[in-house]
């Protein structure tokens, strides 16, 4: 399991201890498009984080390669609850925020182009998906703060349902036909992202809407987490309009969207194809590490705060980034999500880049699969024979 | 006998009905459901586990 031993607790260093400030210091990157802007008045400047996002990122992932390296044992227990790593990620919270009412303000005091509008745009969409990751981490704590700060770092970005979604229905009912959330077989990320956005909407006001029956309350109840997260949405929006008018909503509203398909085709790449087994009484064996789909690529593990260590994430829900493990023999996609995202763009790439490794997964056995039902008794019928 | 609730999932360990599709059997405290047991849903710790009150 652990690629390299250290002698004991104390001897051992993070390597990447003074890195995981940088998931917080990428929010300052759009800052230094419209900076560059200032000076030197081009437009497509305003494209900067996009284009590092796309371009610089994958390559940077494919230069520095991969890290396999697991704390040892011994080292856990203090790596947990070392407060550093809790403000690392705490550090994010305000830059991001900072970072998003700038940027809307900087659209509506500014006559650009279209294409600087755009580029301005889709780099705070990089930023507000990048922020629903780093939600993602803080919602998976059990510490109030770090479930509020979730709350409100997803607000901007009118995510408010993932919170809610992510923990109490994607970890339930991941890789099983029934989440929303996990990518069939044959399913290209155009089909997957509304039928995931639009399921995890359903799915979160089911599940707010049953606990709160469970407490005797009306779903309309102020504790509804989804209410109050919307609610955080509406003042965001509401003083942003009101502050800098009407035109900043389609801005706020552009980035949103673009944001949101950004984190879903992060969980298209994370468990596409793949299925728990189903047991005779209708449930599902326990998620297991041959669940989810991995990278060990060290750029995008750090940015993303260790997410594509993610059988671990999915064994383990509230172990914290610094503490997540590599494990031998898991799914691994051939690059870090970065990469893996741009082939997800395209579905003939990604069919046939994915499509035969999802069949060597299952060892040809595709009944094993999540496939998408249109297709399905066509899969099984073309791989019967070398299931047989 | 008490109810333990999962705070990633609401997932409820009921002491009265164990979970003997994992060899826990009916009225097995919560002390005694093995440290490595996780959340059969979510796959949170034991740690992560809260007791309802009442």
């Amino acid at each position: 399991m652990t690629t390299t031993t250290m002698p004991s607790s104390t001897g051992w260093k993070d390597r990447k201890r003074y890195l995981w400030p940088l998931g917080a210091l990428v929010m300052f990157l759009p800052l230094a498009g419209t900076q560059a802007y200032a000076a030197t008045g081009w437009a497509s400047t305003l494209w900067l984080t996009f284009v590092i996002f796309y371009l610089a990122i994958p390559l940077a992932d494919r230069l520095l390669g991969e890290d396999t390296e697991n704390p040892p044992d011994e080292a856990m227990p203090q790596l947990a609850v070392d407060p550093y790593y809790r403000w690392a990620l705490f550090l994010s919270v305000p830059i991001y925020l900072g970072m998003w009412v700038y940027m809307v303000w900087f659209a509506a005091n500014h006559a650009l182009p279209w294409y600087g509008w755009l580029g301005l745009v889709m780099s705070l969409g990089v930023g507000c998906g990048l922020a629903i990751n780093i939600a993602h981490e803080l919602g998976h704590q059990t510490d109030p703060l770090e479930r509020w700060l979730s709350k409100l770092v997803l607000a901007p970005g009118f995510y408010g349902h993932f919170y809610v979604e992510h923990n109490r229905g994607h970890h339930v009912r991941v890789a099983t036909p029934e989440d929303p959330a996990s990518s069939r077989f044959g399913e290209t990320f155009y089909e997957f992202f509304p039928r995931c956005v639009i399921g995890s909407l359903k799915s979160a006001w089911q599940i707010e809407a049953k606990r709160l029956q469970r407490e005797g309350k009306s779903v309309w109840h102020y504790s509804n987490d989804n209410l109050q997260s919307w609610a955080m949405t509406a003042l965001f929006w509401g003083a942003m309009v009101a502050w800098l008018g009407w035109p900043s909503l389609l801005f706020m509203a552009v980035a949103a969207v673009y944001g949101g398909s950004l984190l879903e085709v992060v969980n298209y790449l994370e468990h596409y194809g793949l299925m728990r087994e189903r047991r005779a009484d209708g449930s599902y064996e326990r998620c297991q590490p041959k669940h989810s789909w991995n990278s060990n690529h060290v750029v995008t593990n750090v940015l993303l705060y260790h997410l594509q260590r993610h059988s671990d994430h999915h064994a383990n829900p509230t172990r914290s980034y610094q503490t997540l493990r590599n494990f031998e023999g898991v799914p691994s996609l051939p690059s870090g999500y970065a990469a893996m995202i741009l082939i997800a763009y395209f579905p003939p790439l990604w069919f046939r880049l994915m499509n035969p490794m999802v069949v060597a997964h299952h060892q040809g056995d595709m009944r094993k699969a999540n496939i998408k039902p249109a297709i399905r008794q066509e899969v099984l019928a073309r791989y019967t024979s070398v299931a047989a | 006998m008490k109810k333990w609730h999962c705070l990633v999932c609401d997932f409820i360990y009921d002491e009265a009905k164990g979970w003997p599709e994992e060899g826990i059997a009916p009225g097995t405290k919560w002390e005694d459901v093995p440290e490595g047991w996780s959340c059969p849903d979510c796959g949170a710790s034991k740690a992560d586990f809260e007791l309802i009150e009442g």
